[in-house]
């Protein structure tokens, strides 16, 4: 693999996982999302050796075989995912602020997702699905 | 439907048919695919706004190790390598002449895509700068350069044959309607109120840039999995640029990373499919953000409007004037012009109507369908100058609009269908939850606005249903799932009319080959008029079932019905898959129902009725920072009169998305040029 070779092109390319898109191409728009050791990264502005020996977490390590991770559930059923390119980006965007901090408030989302774009949906439904997922796992029913 | 009973499935905010697939990373779309010994292709963009193509050397760039193809105009003798809707004035790479900066002048395909980047840099091209025009002032000015010097061909589709370029000109379409009295009417009023509005260039950013990948199979037959709205259209242009039969063309659409228009009609696919012919090989073209910028974009738009009122706010006539920049090539800009202007006087009665538009070449970004489709270009002047004489009459601005309004069952236009929906109760929904009667504090403004929107006509959609041995259901529709989520409402009709679970019902992907006619995805028309074809299939589908049904039952077709995946009937039921036997004398075999919505040519002025009207009000609540003029919306409502929703969920996040969308245009986004440089192709900028 070349020195230069992209975190976002060796996942695509060389391990077939596509759930990681290319869009902006240049870190603005959170499609390429990726979690390394836990922290999101642009994956289309990350070298792929920086990521040697380190955890990537994809949108395709989510869910744990079928059965959906709790965020991928409630993007479902609030209505978060249209046309579904930037979905894998957010679902691992609103993973690592879950990480952080467990029970944000709407603002909270808002501004952590400052970097992850969508034309789709109006954001609404995706704060939404976030916030409410941070109440379930807060007070599992 | 009805007649059975209360509806089971539509009304339903069921989950997407798509959505397991699409938060769990596995969905495909066009980018995502590969094909064995597939290649991959890139294009090289003049870095002028107006140049000839004095000397393209391609040498050294076919000489490079791993290039497979290399285009440019001079190669394309083998095709008719000129495409678009409304004129054929587009070529696949640009002959002789560049018209905009980023227009293609050269694509390679290479065996992958570093080594496709550097044979572009092995390209020497020797362009004669010309004078380029990149303003509707300019294009427009006696004596301007022009974009085009010789008269278009006549685009691919026969609707729009009507269009006339003015020759020696910068036009390429001009649209005139008038009722009443015209721009007579003018005289009559008590107040007339004029201004000139600008609407900015904007990109449609998708989140999916456009692709394509092409593949050319033993038989002489074409392949090409396209991120398109409309594949149908896609296959004619590819059909006769490469004078094949349509039969021969398979065009086929997986998951779309959203379109909001910016994917109607051919874009890369012509460049793509002309590659993979020359290389031998399949090829994808994965265009990158920065290329959409390059590709399409909405028309930036001068709109000069007079509007004359009665005393007593009784709106009485419209002169409009507007003049749309659809770049330097028309793609489907002419029926933008036209469509638009068309209802320019918006969701009132106005008795003296004078519009006039053109559509303008310039030397910029060619400029296309977007949301809208020209409306908001026009809905800005219009719904400004209903806020200023408001002002002026002293009139409260939802009063004059509430008084205005075109009422259900009205005309719009002689021949036209009359409105079908119920603007006052939007108003009145809008104006309500935006607490218009309350009082504001003093750094903040509330405003109202309605729209109304034709749909294409005439339109045609079709649709077969498919139920197999085991009593699962196919739908089978050309409707592009785009993020709107048209399979999932296509599947929730076809499983409520057979009675069936939304889960045993299939959306196929749509597939020339496979998948029946339907004019295009976009036009709001999808859910209406693909969801009535399927509607029809399913239900001829349900009256075979019936008949086969019958006689094993011994009663007549009159006494059955469906429910519950069984034909019922005198306290007898019949599960589907023992129909099946029935009706084939074995587990095999399948029913294939048929519905075809067509809904032809009319008087109406644009030559088709629309199907249904578009009817939205929109109200604002937006704080102003005194200091720095920063404008921030505080609160926004939108009413959107969609009859009844299939799937309200659904609905509703589309309407959202389209609101926020609206306020990026509104307050953010604009597409910069500066002596023809396209200064921000990126979302950074």
């Amino acid at each position: 693999m070349p020195a230069h070779a992209l975190l976002l092109d060796v996942l695509r390319d060389r391990l077939d996982l596509k759930g990681a898109k290319r869009s902006c191409d240049m870190q603005v728009c959170g499609a390429c999302t990726v979690l390394v050791d836990g922290m999101a990264v642009s994956s289309c502005t990350y070298l792929a050796v920086e990521a040697d020996g380190r955890d990537v977490l994809t949108v395709e390590g989510l869910a744990d075989g079928e059965r959906l991770d709790p965020l991928q559930q409630a993007f479902l059923d609030h209505g978060a995912v249209q046309c579904g390119f930037c979905t894998a980006g957010m679902l691992l965007m609103a993973k690592a602020l879950l990480d952080e901090n467990p029970s944000p408030t709407r603002d909270d989302v808002v501004r952590y997702l400052r970097g992850s774009l969508c034309r789709c949906t109006g954001y609404v439904k995706i704060v939404d699905a976030i916030v409410a997922t941070a109440a379930r796992e807060a007070s599992p029913a | 439907m009805s007649a059975r009973g209360p509806l089971r499935v539509v009304g339903q905010s069921v989950p997407r048919v798509d959505g397991v697939e699409k938060v769990t990373g596995r969905a495909r779309y066009v980018g995502d695919l590969t094909l064995p010994g597939m290649a991959h292709a890139r294009l090289l963009r003049s870095p002028y706004p107006h140049a000839r193509l004095a000397r393209i050397d391609v040498g050294r760039a076919r000489a490079l190790g791993g290039v497979y193809a290399v285009i440019t105009g001079a190669d394309l003798t083998w095709c008719d390598p000129y495409f678009g809707p409304a004129f054929r004035d587009r070529p696949i790479v640009a002959i002789d002449v560049a018209r905009y900066e980023g227009e293609p002048v050269a694509a390679v395909a290479a065996v992958d895509d570093l080594t496709a980047a550097e044979a572009l840099d092995l390209i020497d091209v020797e362009y004669e700068e010309l004078p380029a025009v990149t303003t509707l002032e300019e294009a427009l000015a006696p004596g301007a350069p022009l974009v085009h010097t010789t008269a278009p061909l006549a685009g691919h589709f026969a609707d729009l044959s009507t269009l006339k370029a003015r020759p020696g000109t910068n036009i390429c379409h001009q649209f005139h309607y008038e009722r009443g009295r015209g721009a007579a009417g003018l005289a009559e009023a008590d107040l007339v109120v004029e201004d000139t509005y600008r609407f900015p260039r904007v990109q449609h950013y998708s989140m999916e840039p456009h692709a394509a990948l092409a593949a050319w199979d033993e038989t002489g037959a074409l392949t090409v999995w396209a991120s398109t709205q409309n594949p149908y259209s896609v296959r004619v242009e590819l059909a006769k640029m490469f004078g094949m039969s349509q039969s021969q063309i398979r065009i086929i659409v997986p998951h779309l990373g959203g379109g909001f228009g910016g994917k109607t009609y051919a874009k890369l696919e012509p460049v793509t499919a002309a590659l993979a012919r020359v290389a031998g090989r399949p090829v994808r073209l994965a265009a990158s953000a920065e290329d959409a910028f390059r590709t399409v974009r909405r028309c930036d738009a001068r709109v000069t409007m007079r509007v004359g009122f009665r005393r007593d706010g009784r709106l009485l006539a419209v002169e409009c004037r507007a003049d749309f920049d659809v770049g330097a090539y028309a793609d489907i800009g002419p029926r933008v012009v036209q469509k638009a202007t068309y209802t320019a006087t918006g969701p009132y009665r106005v008795p003296h109507v004078r519009l006039d538009s053109s559509a303008v070449y310039t030397n910029t970004t060619p400029g296309g369908a977007f949301r809208g489709f020209g409306v908001p270009q026009l809905a800005w002047a219009l719904e400004s100058l209903v806020d200023v004489a408001a002002d002026r009459l002293g009139a409260d601005p939802v009063e004059l609009r509430r008084q205005n309004l075109l009422a259900h069952g009205e005309e719009f236009a002689p021949g036209d269908t009359p409105i079908d929906g119920k603007f006052e109760e939007s108003l009145n929904q809008a104006s309500e939850a935006i607490g218009w009667t309350q009082a504001t504090p003093s750094d903040r403004g509330k405003g109202v606005a309605a729209m109304l929107k034709a749909s294409i006509a005439p339109s045609v959609s079709e649709a077969l249903v498919r139920m197999h041995a085991d009593g699962s259901v196919t739908v089978l529709v050309s409707t592009v799932e785009m993020g709107q989520g048209a399979r999932t409402v296509m599947a929730q009709i076809a499983a409520e009319v057979l009675a069936v679970p939304v889960s045993r019902v299939t959306v196929a992907q749509p597939d020339t080959s496979v998948t029946p006619y339907d004019q295009t995805t976009s036009s709001s028309r999808s859910t209406t008029l693909m969801g009535r074809a399927v509607q029809e299939a399913a239900e001829d589908v349900c009256a075979q079932l019936l008949a086969a049904a019958a006689p094993h039952l011994g009663v007549t077709v009159a006494e059955l019905t469906v429910d519950d995946g069984a034909v019922v009937g005198h306290d007898r039921r019949l599960p589907y898959p023992e129909v099946l036997v029935q009706r084939f004398g074995m587990a095999g075999g399948e029913l294939i129902g048929r519905g075809v919505v067509a809904t032809g040519r009319s008087a109406a002025p644009l030559g088709g009725s629309t199907p249904f009207w578009e009817m939205a009000v929109g109200a604002a609540e937006v704080s102003v920072d005194e200091e720095t003029g920063a404008v921030s919306v505080e609160k926004y409502v939108s009413v959107a009169d969609v009859g009844r929703a299939i799937n309200p969920l659904q609905c509703e996040t589309q309407d959202a998305g389209a609101v926020l969308q609206g306020l990026g245009h509104t307050l953010l986004e604009e597409m910069v040029y500066e002596g023809g440089q396209l200064l921000n192709p990126n979302l950074v900028d």
